[in-house]
């Protein structure tokens, strides 16, 4: 029996979470001597107070949309994939190679082989710690995080001794071909007479972005494959006992959530920096996390989600530029977002279900 | 390699092992009793940060290292709460705490600091001072025993020879004490202990309580006995490294100071040599730096061995259904 309606759990204790998760924010800036109500003003007209902000706040978005995908496939699978943050980087070395050996035509053309590539890199990075849970049992919690490591140990060597062009001081790539350079949203919306600020990094893969959760939600709700996903996180014992092959669920799982995590890299590679940057990723693969839990692992919830943490992510870039409070309050409201949303879920759910069981009650 | 770089490589290892082998054990309490804890790289880390600025305001190492463990008190608290009390996901736990660590000590540490993150340095009385053992200095002279007794075993600071004894120490809690048993029968059979009438809740709690106290003196020994002072993300992973050597330990405190001390030693070699030539190629300094944790995935993925982790580990105990 299901002690609460549907919204109340998809919608209502997500937000309770959140409120919790942000009161303790609110306190945490307050002890460090700034004003909460002041800060939150700040993030909100420097995130979402012109199209500007907007705009930065979309780009972060895309990054976060792919990640969040990439986690709640796993999760959904019943796999933890902590690793979303290598395979991103591992994503952007894909974008770098498509977009500097191969002379594209065009920068349509360019988008696909290279997003391709980001999601073959990333898958191929996902691979290996899905292979070995799938068929040595050694937990994909503890390699995915290892080889976040050695993913940032193999792109500064790619980095310094690769692809660094010859004379040049930056640990970064040569600049891709400027006829690559992705349309910006600007113009795009530009296109259909919307006036959107062209001096930010939003771009035509938020696009992809926003495919890719139609993509996922059609996968997972609607295909043979994504129903056995969902089946084997549920209970591993009773969908191997229907004929599901657990080693290949696992890979498949692991494989999308990689290859999505690497398609992140067409946004900040591709459509920002235009070469491959050391540390391209810069966390967005473990906000992934806080997302994915946020959303409840369903694309529409991803994708709020997202956009929530792109808000969060340009406004406390504004509050790191205006006031004295590091960009790591982030990471902060990130942890609380994850504890409260993901690990103490019931801490809110319990109070809340016997609040309907009582209200049931009193109407009978 | 001659036998004096011999000996400086040892030397290093156990010094480098030894936030390891604290954090291993703290693991190894906390998972025998069936509470996974992918957590211990943030408490540690927030142990090292509360303890280097303690010790830098009061000018006290002592203080510093009850501060660095009420910090990773703190975070255990938390992770019981969610894990044990609100039978929450126990890896999500850990995964918040990392982060809270991680952006609680930079937070914090700019506001009282002003360093971007550090805490200035430590001197004379901050932090931990090396021990010289008796009669290291009339035995130094002599071959082999001396360099070993003198430079390897002798001259750490205090909480080194405290991790090894934390060895011993706690074999005897885990398989020689009432307490020990009741503990590892919760990591296995949760629902036996309950019909016995011992408290599956209290035992787990103080479980967890353990391994806020080593993981706190991992990261006290980080910042006041390996480095002078805090620096953003300081262990580096050495949580995550310490839980891959539990695993490798099959979750048993003599073979955890084993696993320990291997890790360190790798980290010691990466150290001492930062690229390795081979004649023909030279062995790129990212890959020694990259190889505690590339050994990390050859040994989980169980080609040394199955390890067989606590049946219960990461299962909130419900009660009554």
């Amino acid at each position: 029996m299901t002690a609460m309606p549907k919204w109340a759990d998809a919608v209502l204790v997500p937000l309770i979470s959140l409120l919790i998760a942000f009161v303790i924010s609110g306190l945490v800036i307050l002890a460090i001597g700034e004003d909460p109500i002041a800060a939150m003003k700040l993030m909100i007209t420097g995130a979402l107070g012109s199209t500007y902000g907007w705009g930065y706040t979309l780009y972060y978005s895309t990054n976060f949309i792919f990640t969040g995908l990439a986690v709640s496939v796993a999760f959904q699978a019943g796999l933890f994939n902590i690793g979303s943050e290598g395979q991103a980087s591992l994503g952007g070395l894909g974008v770098a190679l498509a977009c500097l050996f191969v002379p594209w035509p065009h920068w349509s053309l360019a988008l696909i082989g290279a997003a391709t590539m980001a999601a073959l890199f990333g898958a191929a990075w996902a691979a290996i710690p899905a292979y070995l849970q799938a068929k040595r049992g050694s937990h994909v919690v503890i390699t995915t995080i290892m080889f976040n490591y050695i993913a940032a140990a193999l792109m500064i060597y790619v980095l310094v001794t690769l692809l660094r062009p010859t004379g040049s001081m930056d640990t970064a790539s040569a600049r891709f071909d400027p006829a690559l350079k992705l349309p910006r949203l600007g113009d795009i919306l530009g296109l259909v007479g919307i006036p959107f600020n062209n001096r930010n990094p939003a771009n035509i893969s938020l696009l992809i972005a926003l495919a890719s959760c139609v993509g996922v939600w059609l996968l997972m709700g609607r295909t043979r494959l994504g129903y056995q996903l969902r089946a084997f996180g549920k209970s591993e014992k009773a969908s191997v006992y229907a004929g599901i092959n657990p080693v290949r669920i696992t890979m498949y799982a692991m494989l999308i959530s990689g290859g999505l995590s690497g398609m992140m890299a067409i946004n900040t590679v591709m459509g920002e920096a235009n070469r491959l940057l050391l540390n391209s990723v810069e966390g967005a693969g473990f906000i992934g996390i806080a997302v994915a839990l946020m959303g409840r692992s369903h694309p529409v919830g991803v994708l709020l989600a997202a956009i929530l943490f792109g808000f969060l992510y340009q406004g406390g870039a504004e509050l790191a530029l205006w006031t004295t409070i590091p960009r790591e309050l982030i990471i902060v409201i990130q942890a609380l977002v994850i504890l409260f949303t993901g690990a103490m879920d019931n801490m809110v759910r319990k109070p809340v279900e016997s609040l309907f069981l009582l209200l049931r009650k009193g109407k009978a | 390699m001659d036998f004096a770089t011999l000996i400086q490589i040892l030397d290093s290892t156990v010094r480098l092992a030894t936030p390891l082998l604290f954090a291993c054990l703290a693991g190894l309490f906390s998972e025998r009793a069936g509470v996974f804890d992918i957590g211990l790289e943030g408490k540690m880390l927030a142990a090292a940060f509360l303890s280097a600025a303690v010790a830098a305001l009061t000018g006290s190492v002592w203080l510093g290292v009850l501060a660095g463990i009420f910090a990773s008190l703190l975070l255990s608290g938390i992770h019981g709460l969610a894990a044990i009390t609100f039978r929450g996901n126990q890896l999500i736990s850990g995964v918040a705490i990392n982060f809270l660590a991680s952006g609680l000590t930079v937070l914090l540490g700019q506001k009282w600091f002003g360093l971007g993150g550090r805490t200035p340095s430590l001197t004379d009385g901050g932090r931990f001072e090396p021990i010289t053992l008796p009669f290291a200095d009339a035995i130094a002279p002599l071959p082999i025993i001396g360099p070993i007794y003198a430079e390897l075993i002798s001259g750490h600071s205090i909480l080194v020879y405290l991790a090894i004894a934390c060895v011993p120490a706690s074999a005897w809690v885990l398989y020689r004490t009432r307490f020990g048993l009741r503990l590892r029968a919760v990591g296995e059979n949760p629902a036996a202990v309950d019909t016995a009438g011992v408290s599956v809740t209290g035992i787990r709690y103080a479980a967890v309580a353990i391994c806020g106290v080593l993981c706190g003196l991992a990261g006290a020994y980080l910042a006041l006995g390996l480095a002078a002072g805090f620096g953003k993300e300081m262990t580096a992973g050495r949580g995550f490294i310490a839980l891959a050597a539990l695993i490798f330990a099959k979750w048993r405190p003599w073979y955890a100071l084993g696993a320990t001390m291997l890790f360190g030693f790798l980290e010691a070699v990466g150290n001492r040599f930062p690229s390795i030539d081979l004649g023909l190629f030279a062995i790129p300094s990212q890959f020694v730096q990259a190889l505690p944790y590339i050994i990390t995935v050859v040994i989980l993925a169980g080609f040394i061995g199955k390890a067989r982790p606590p049946r219960a580990g990461g299962e909130p105990y419900v009660k009554e259904r």
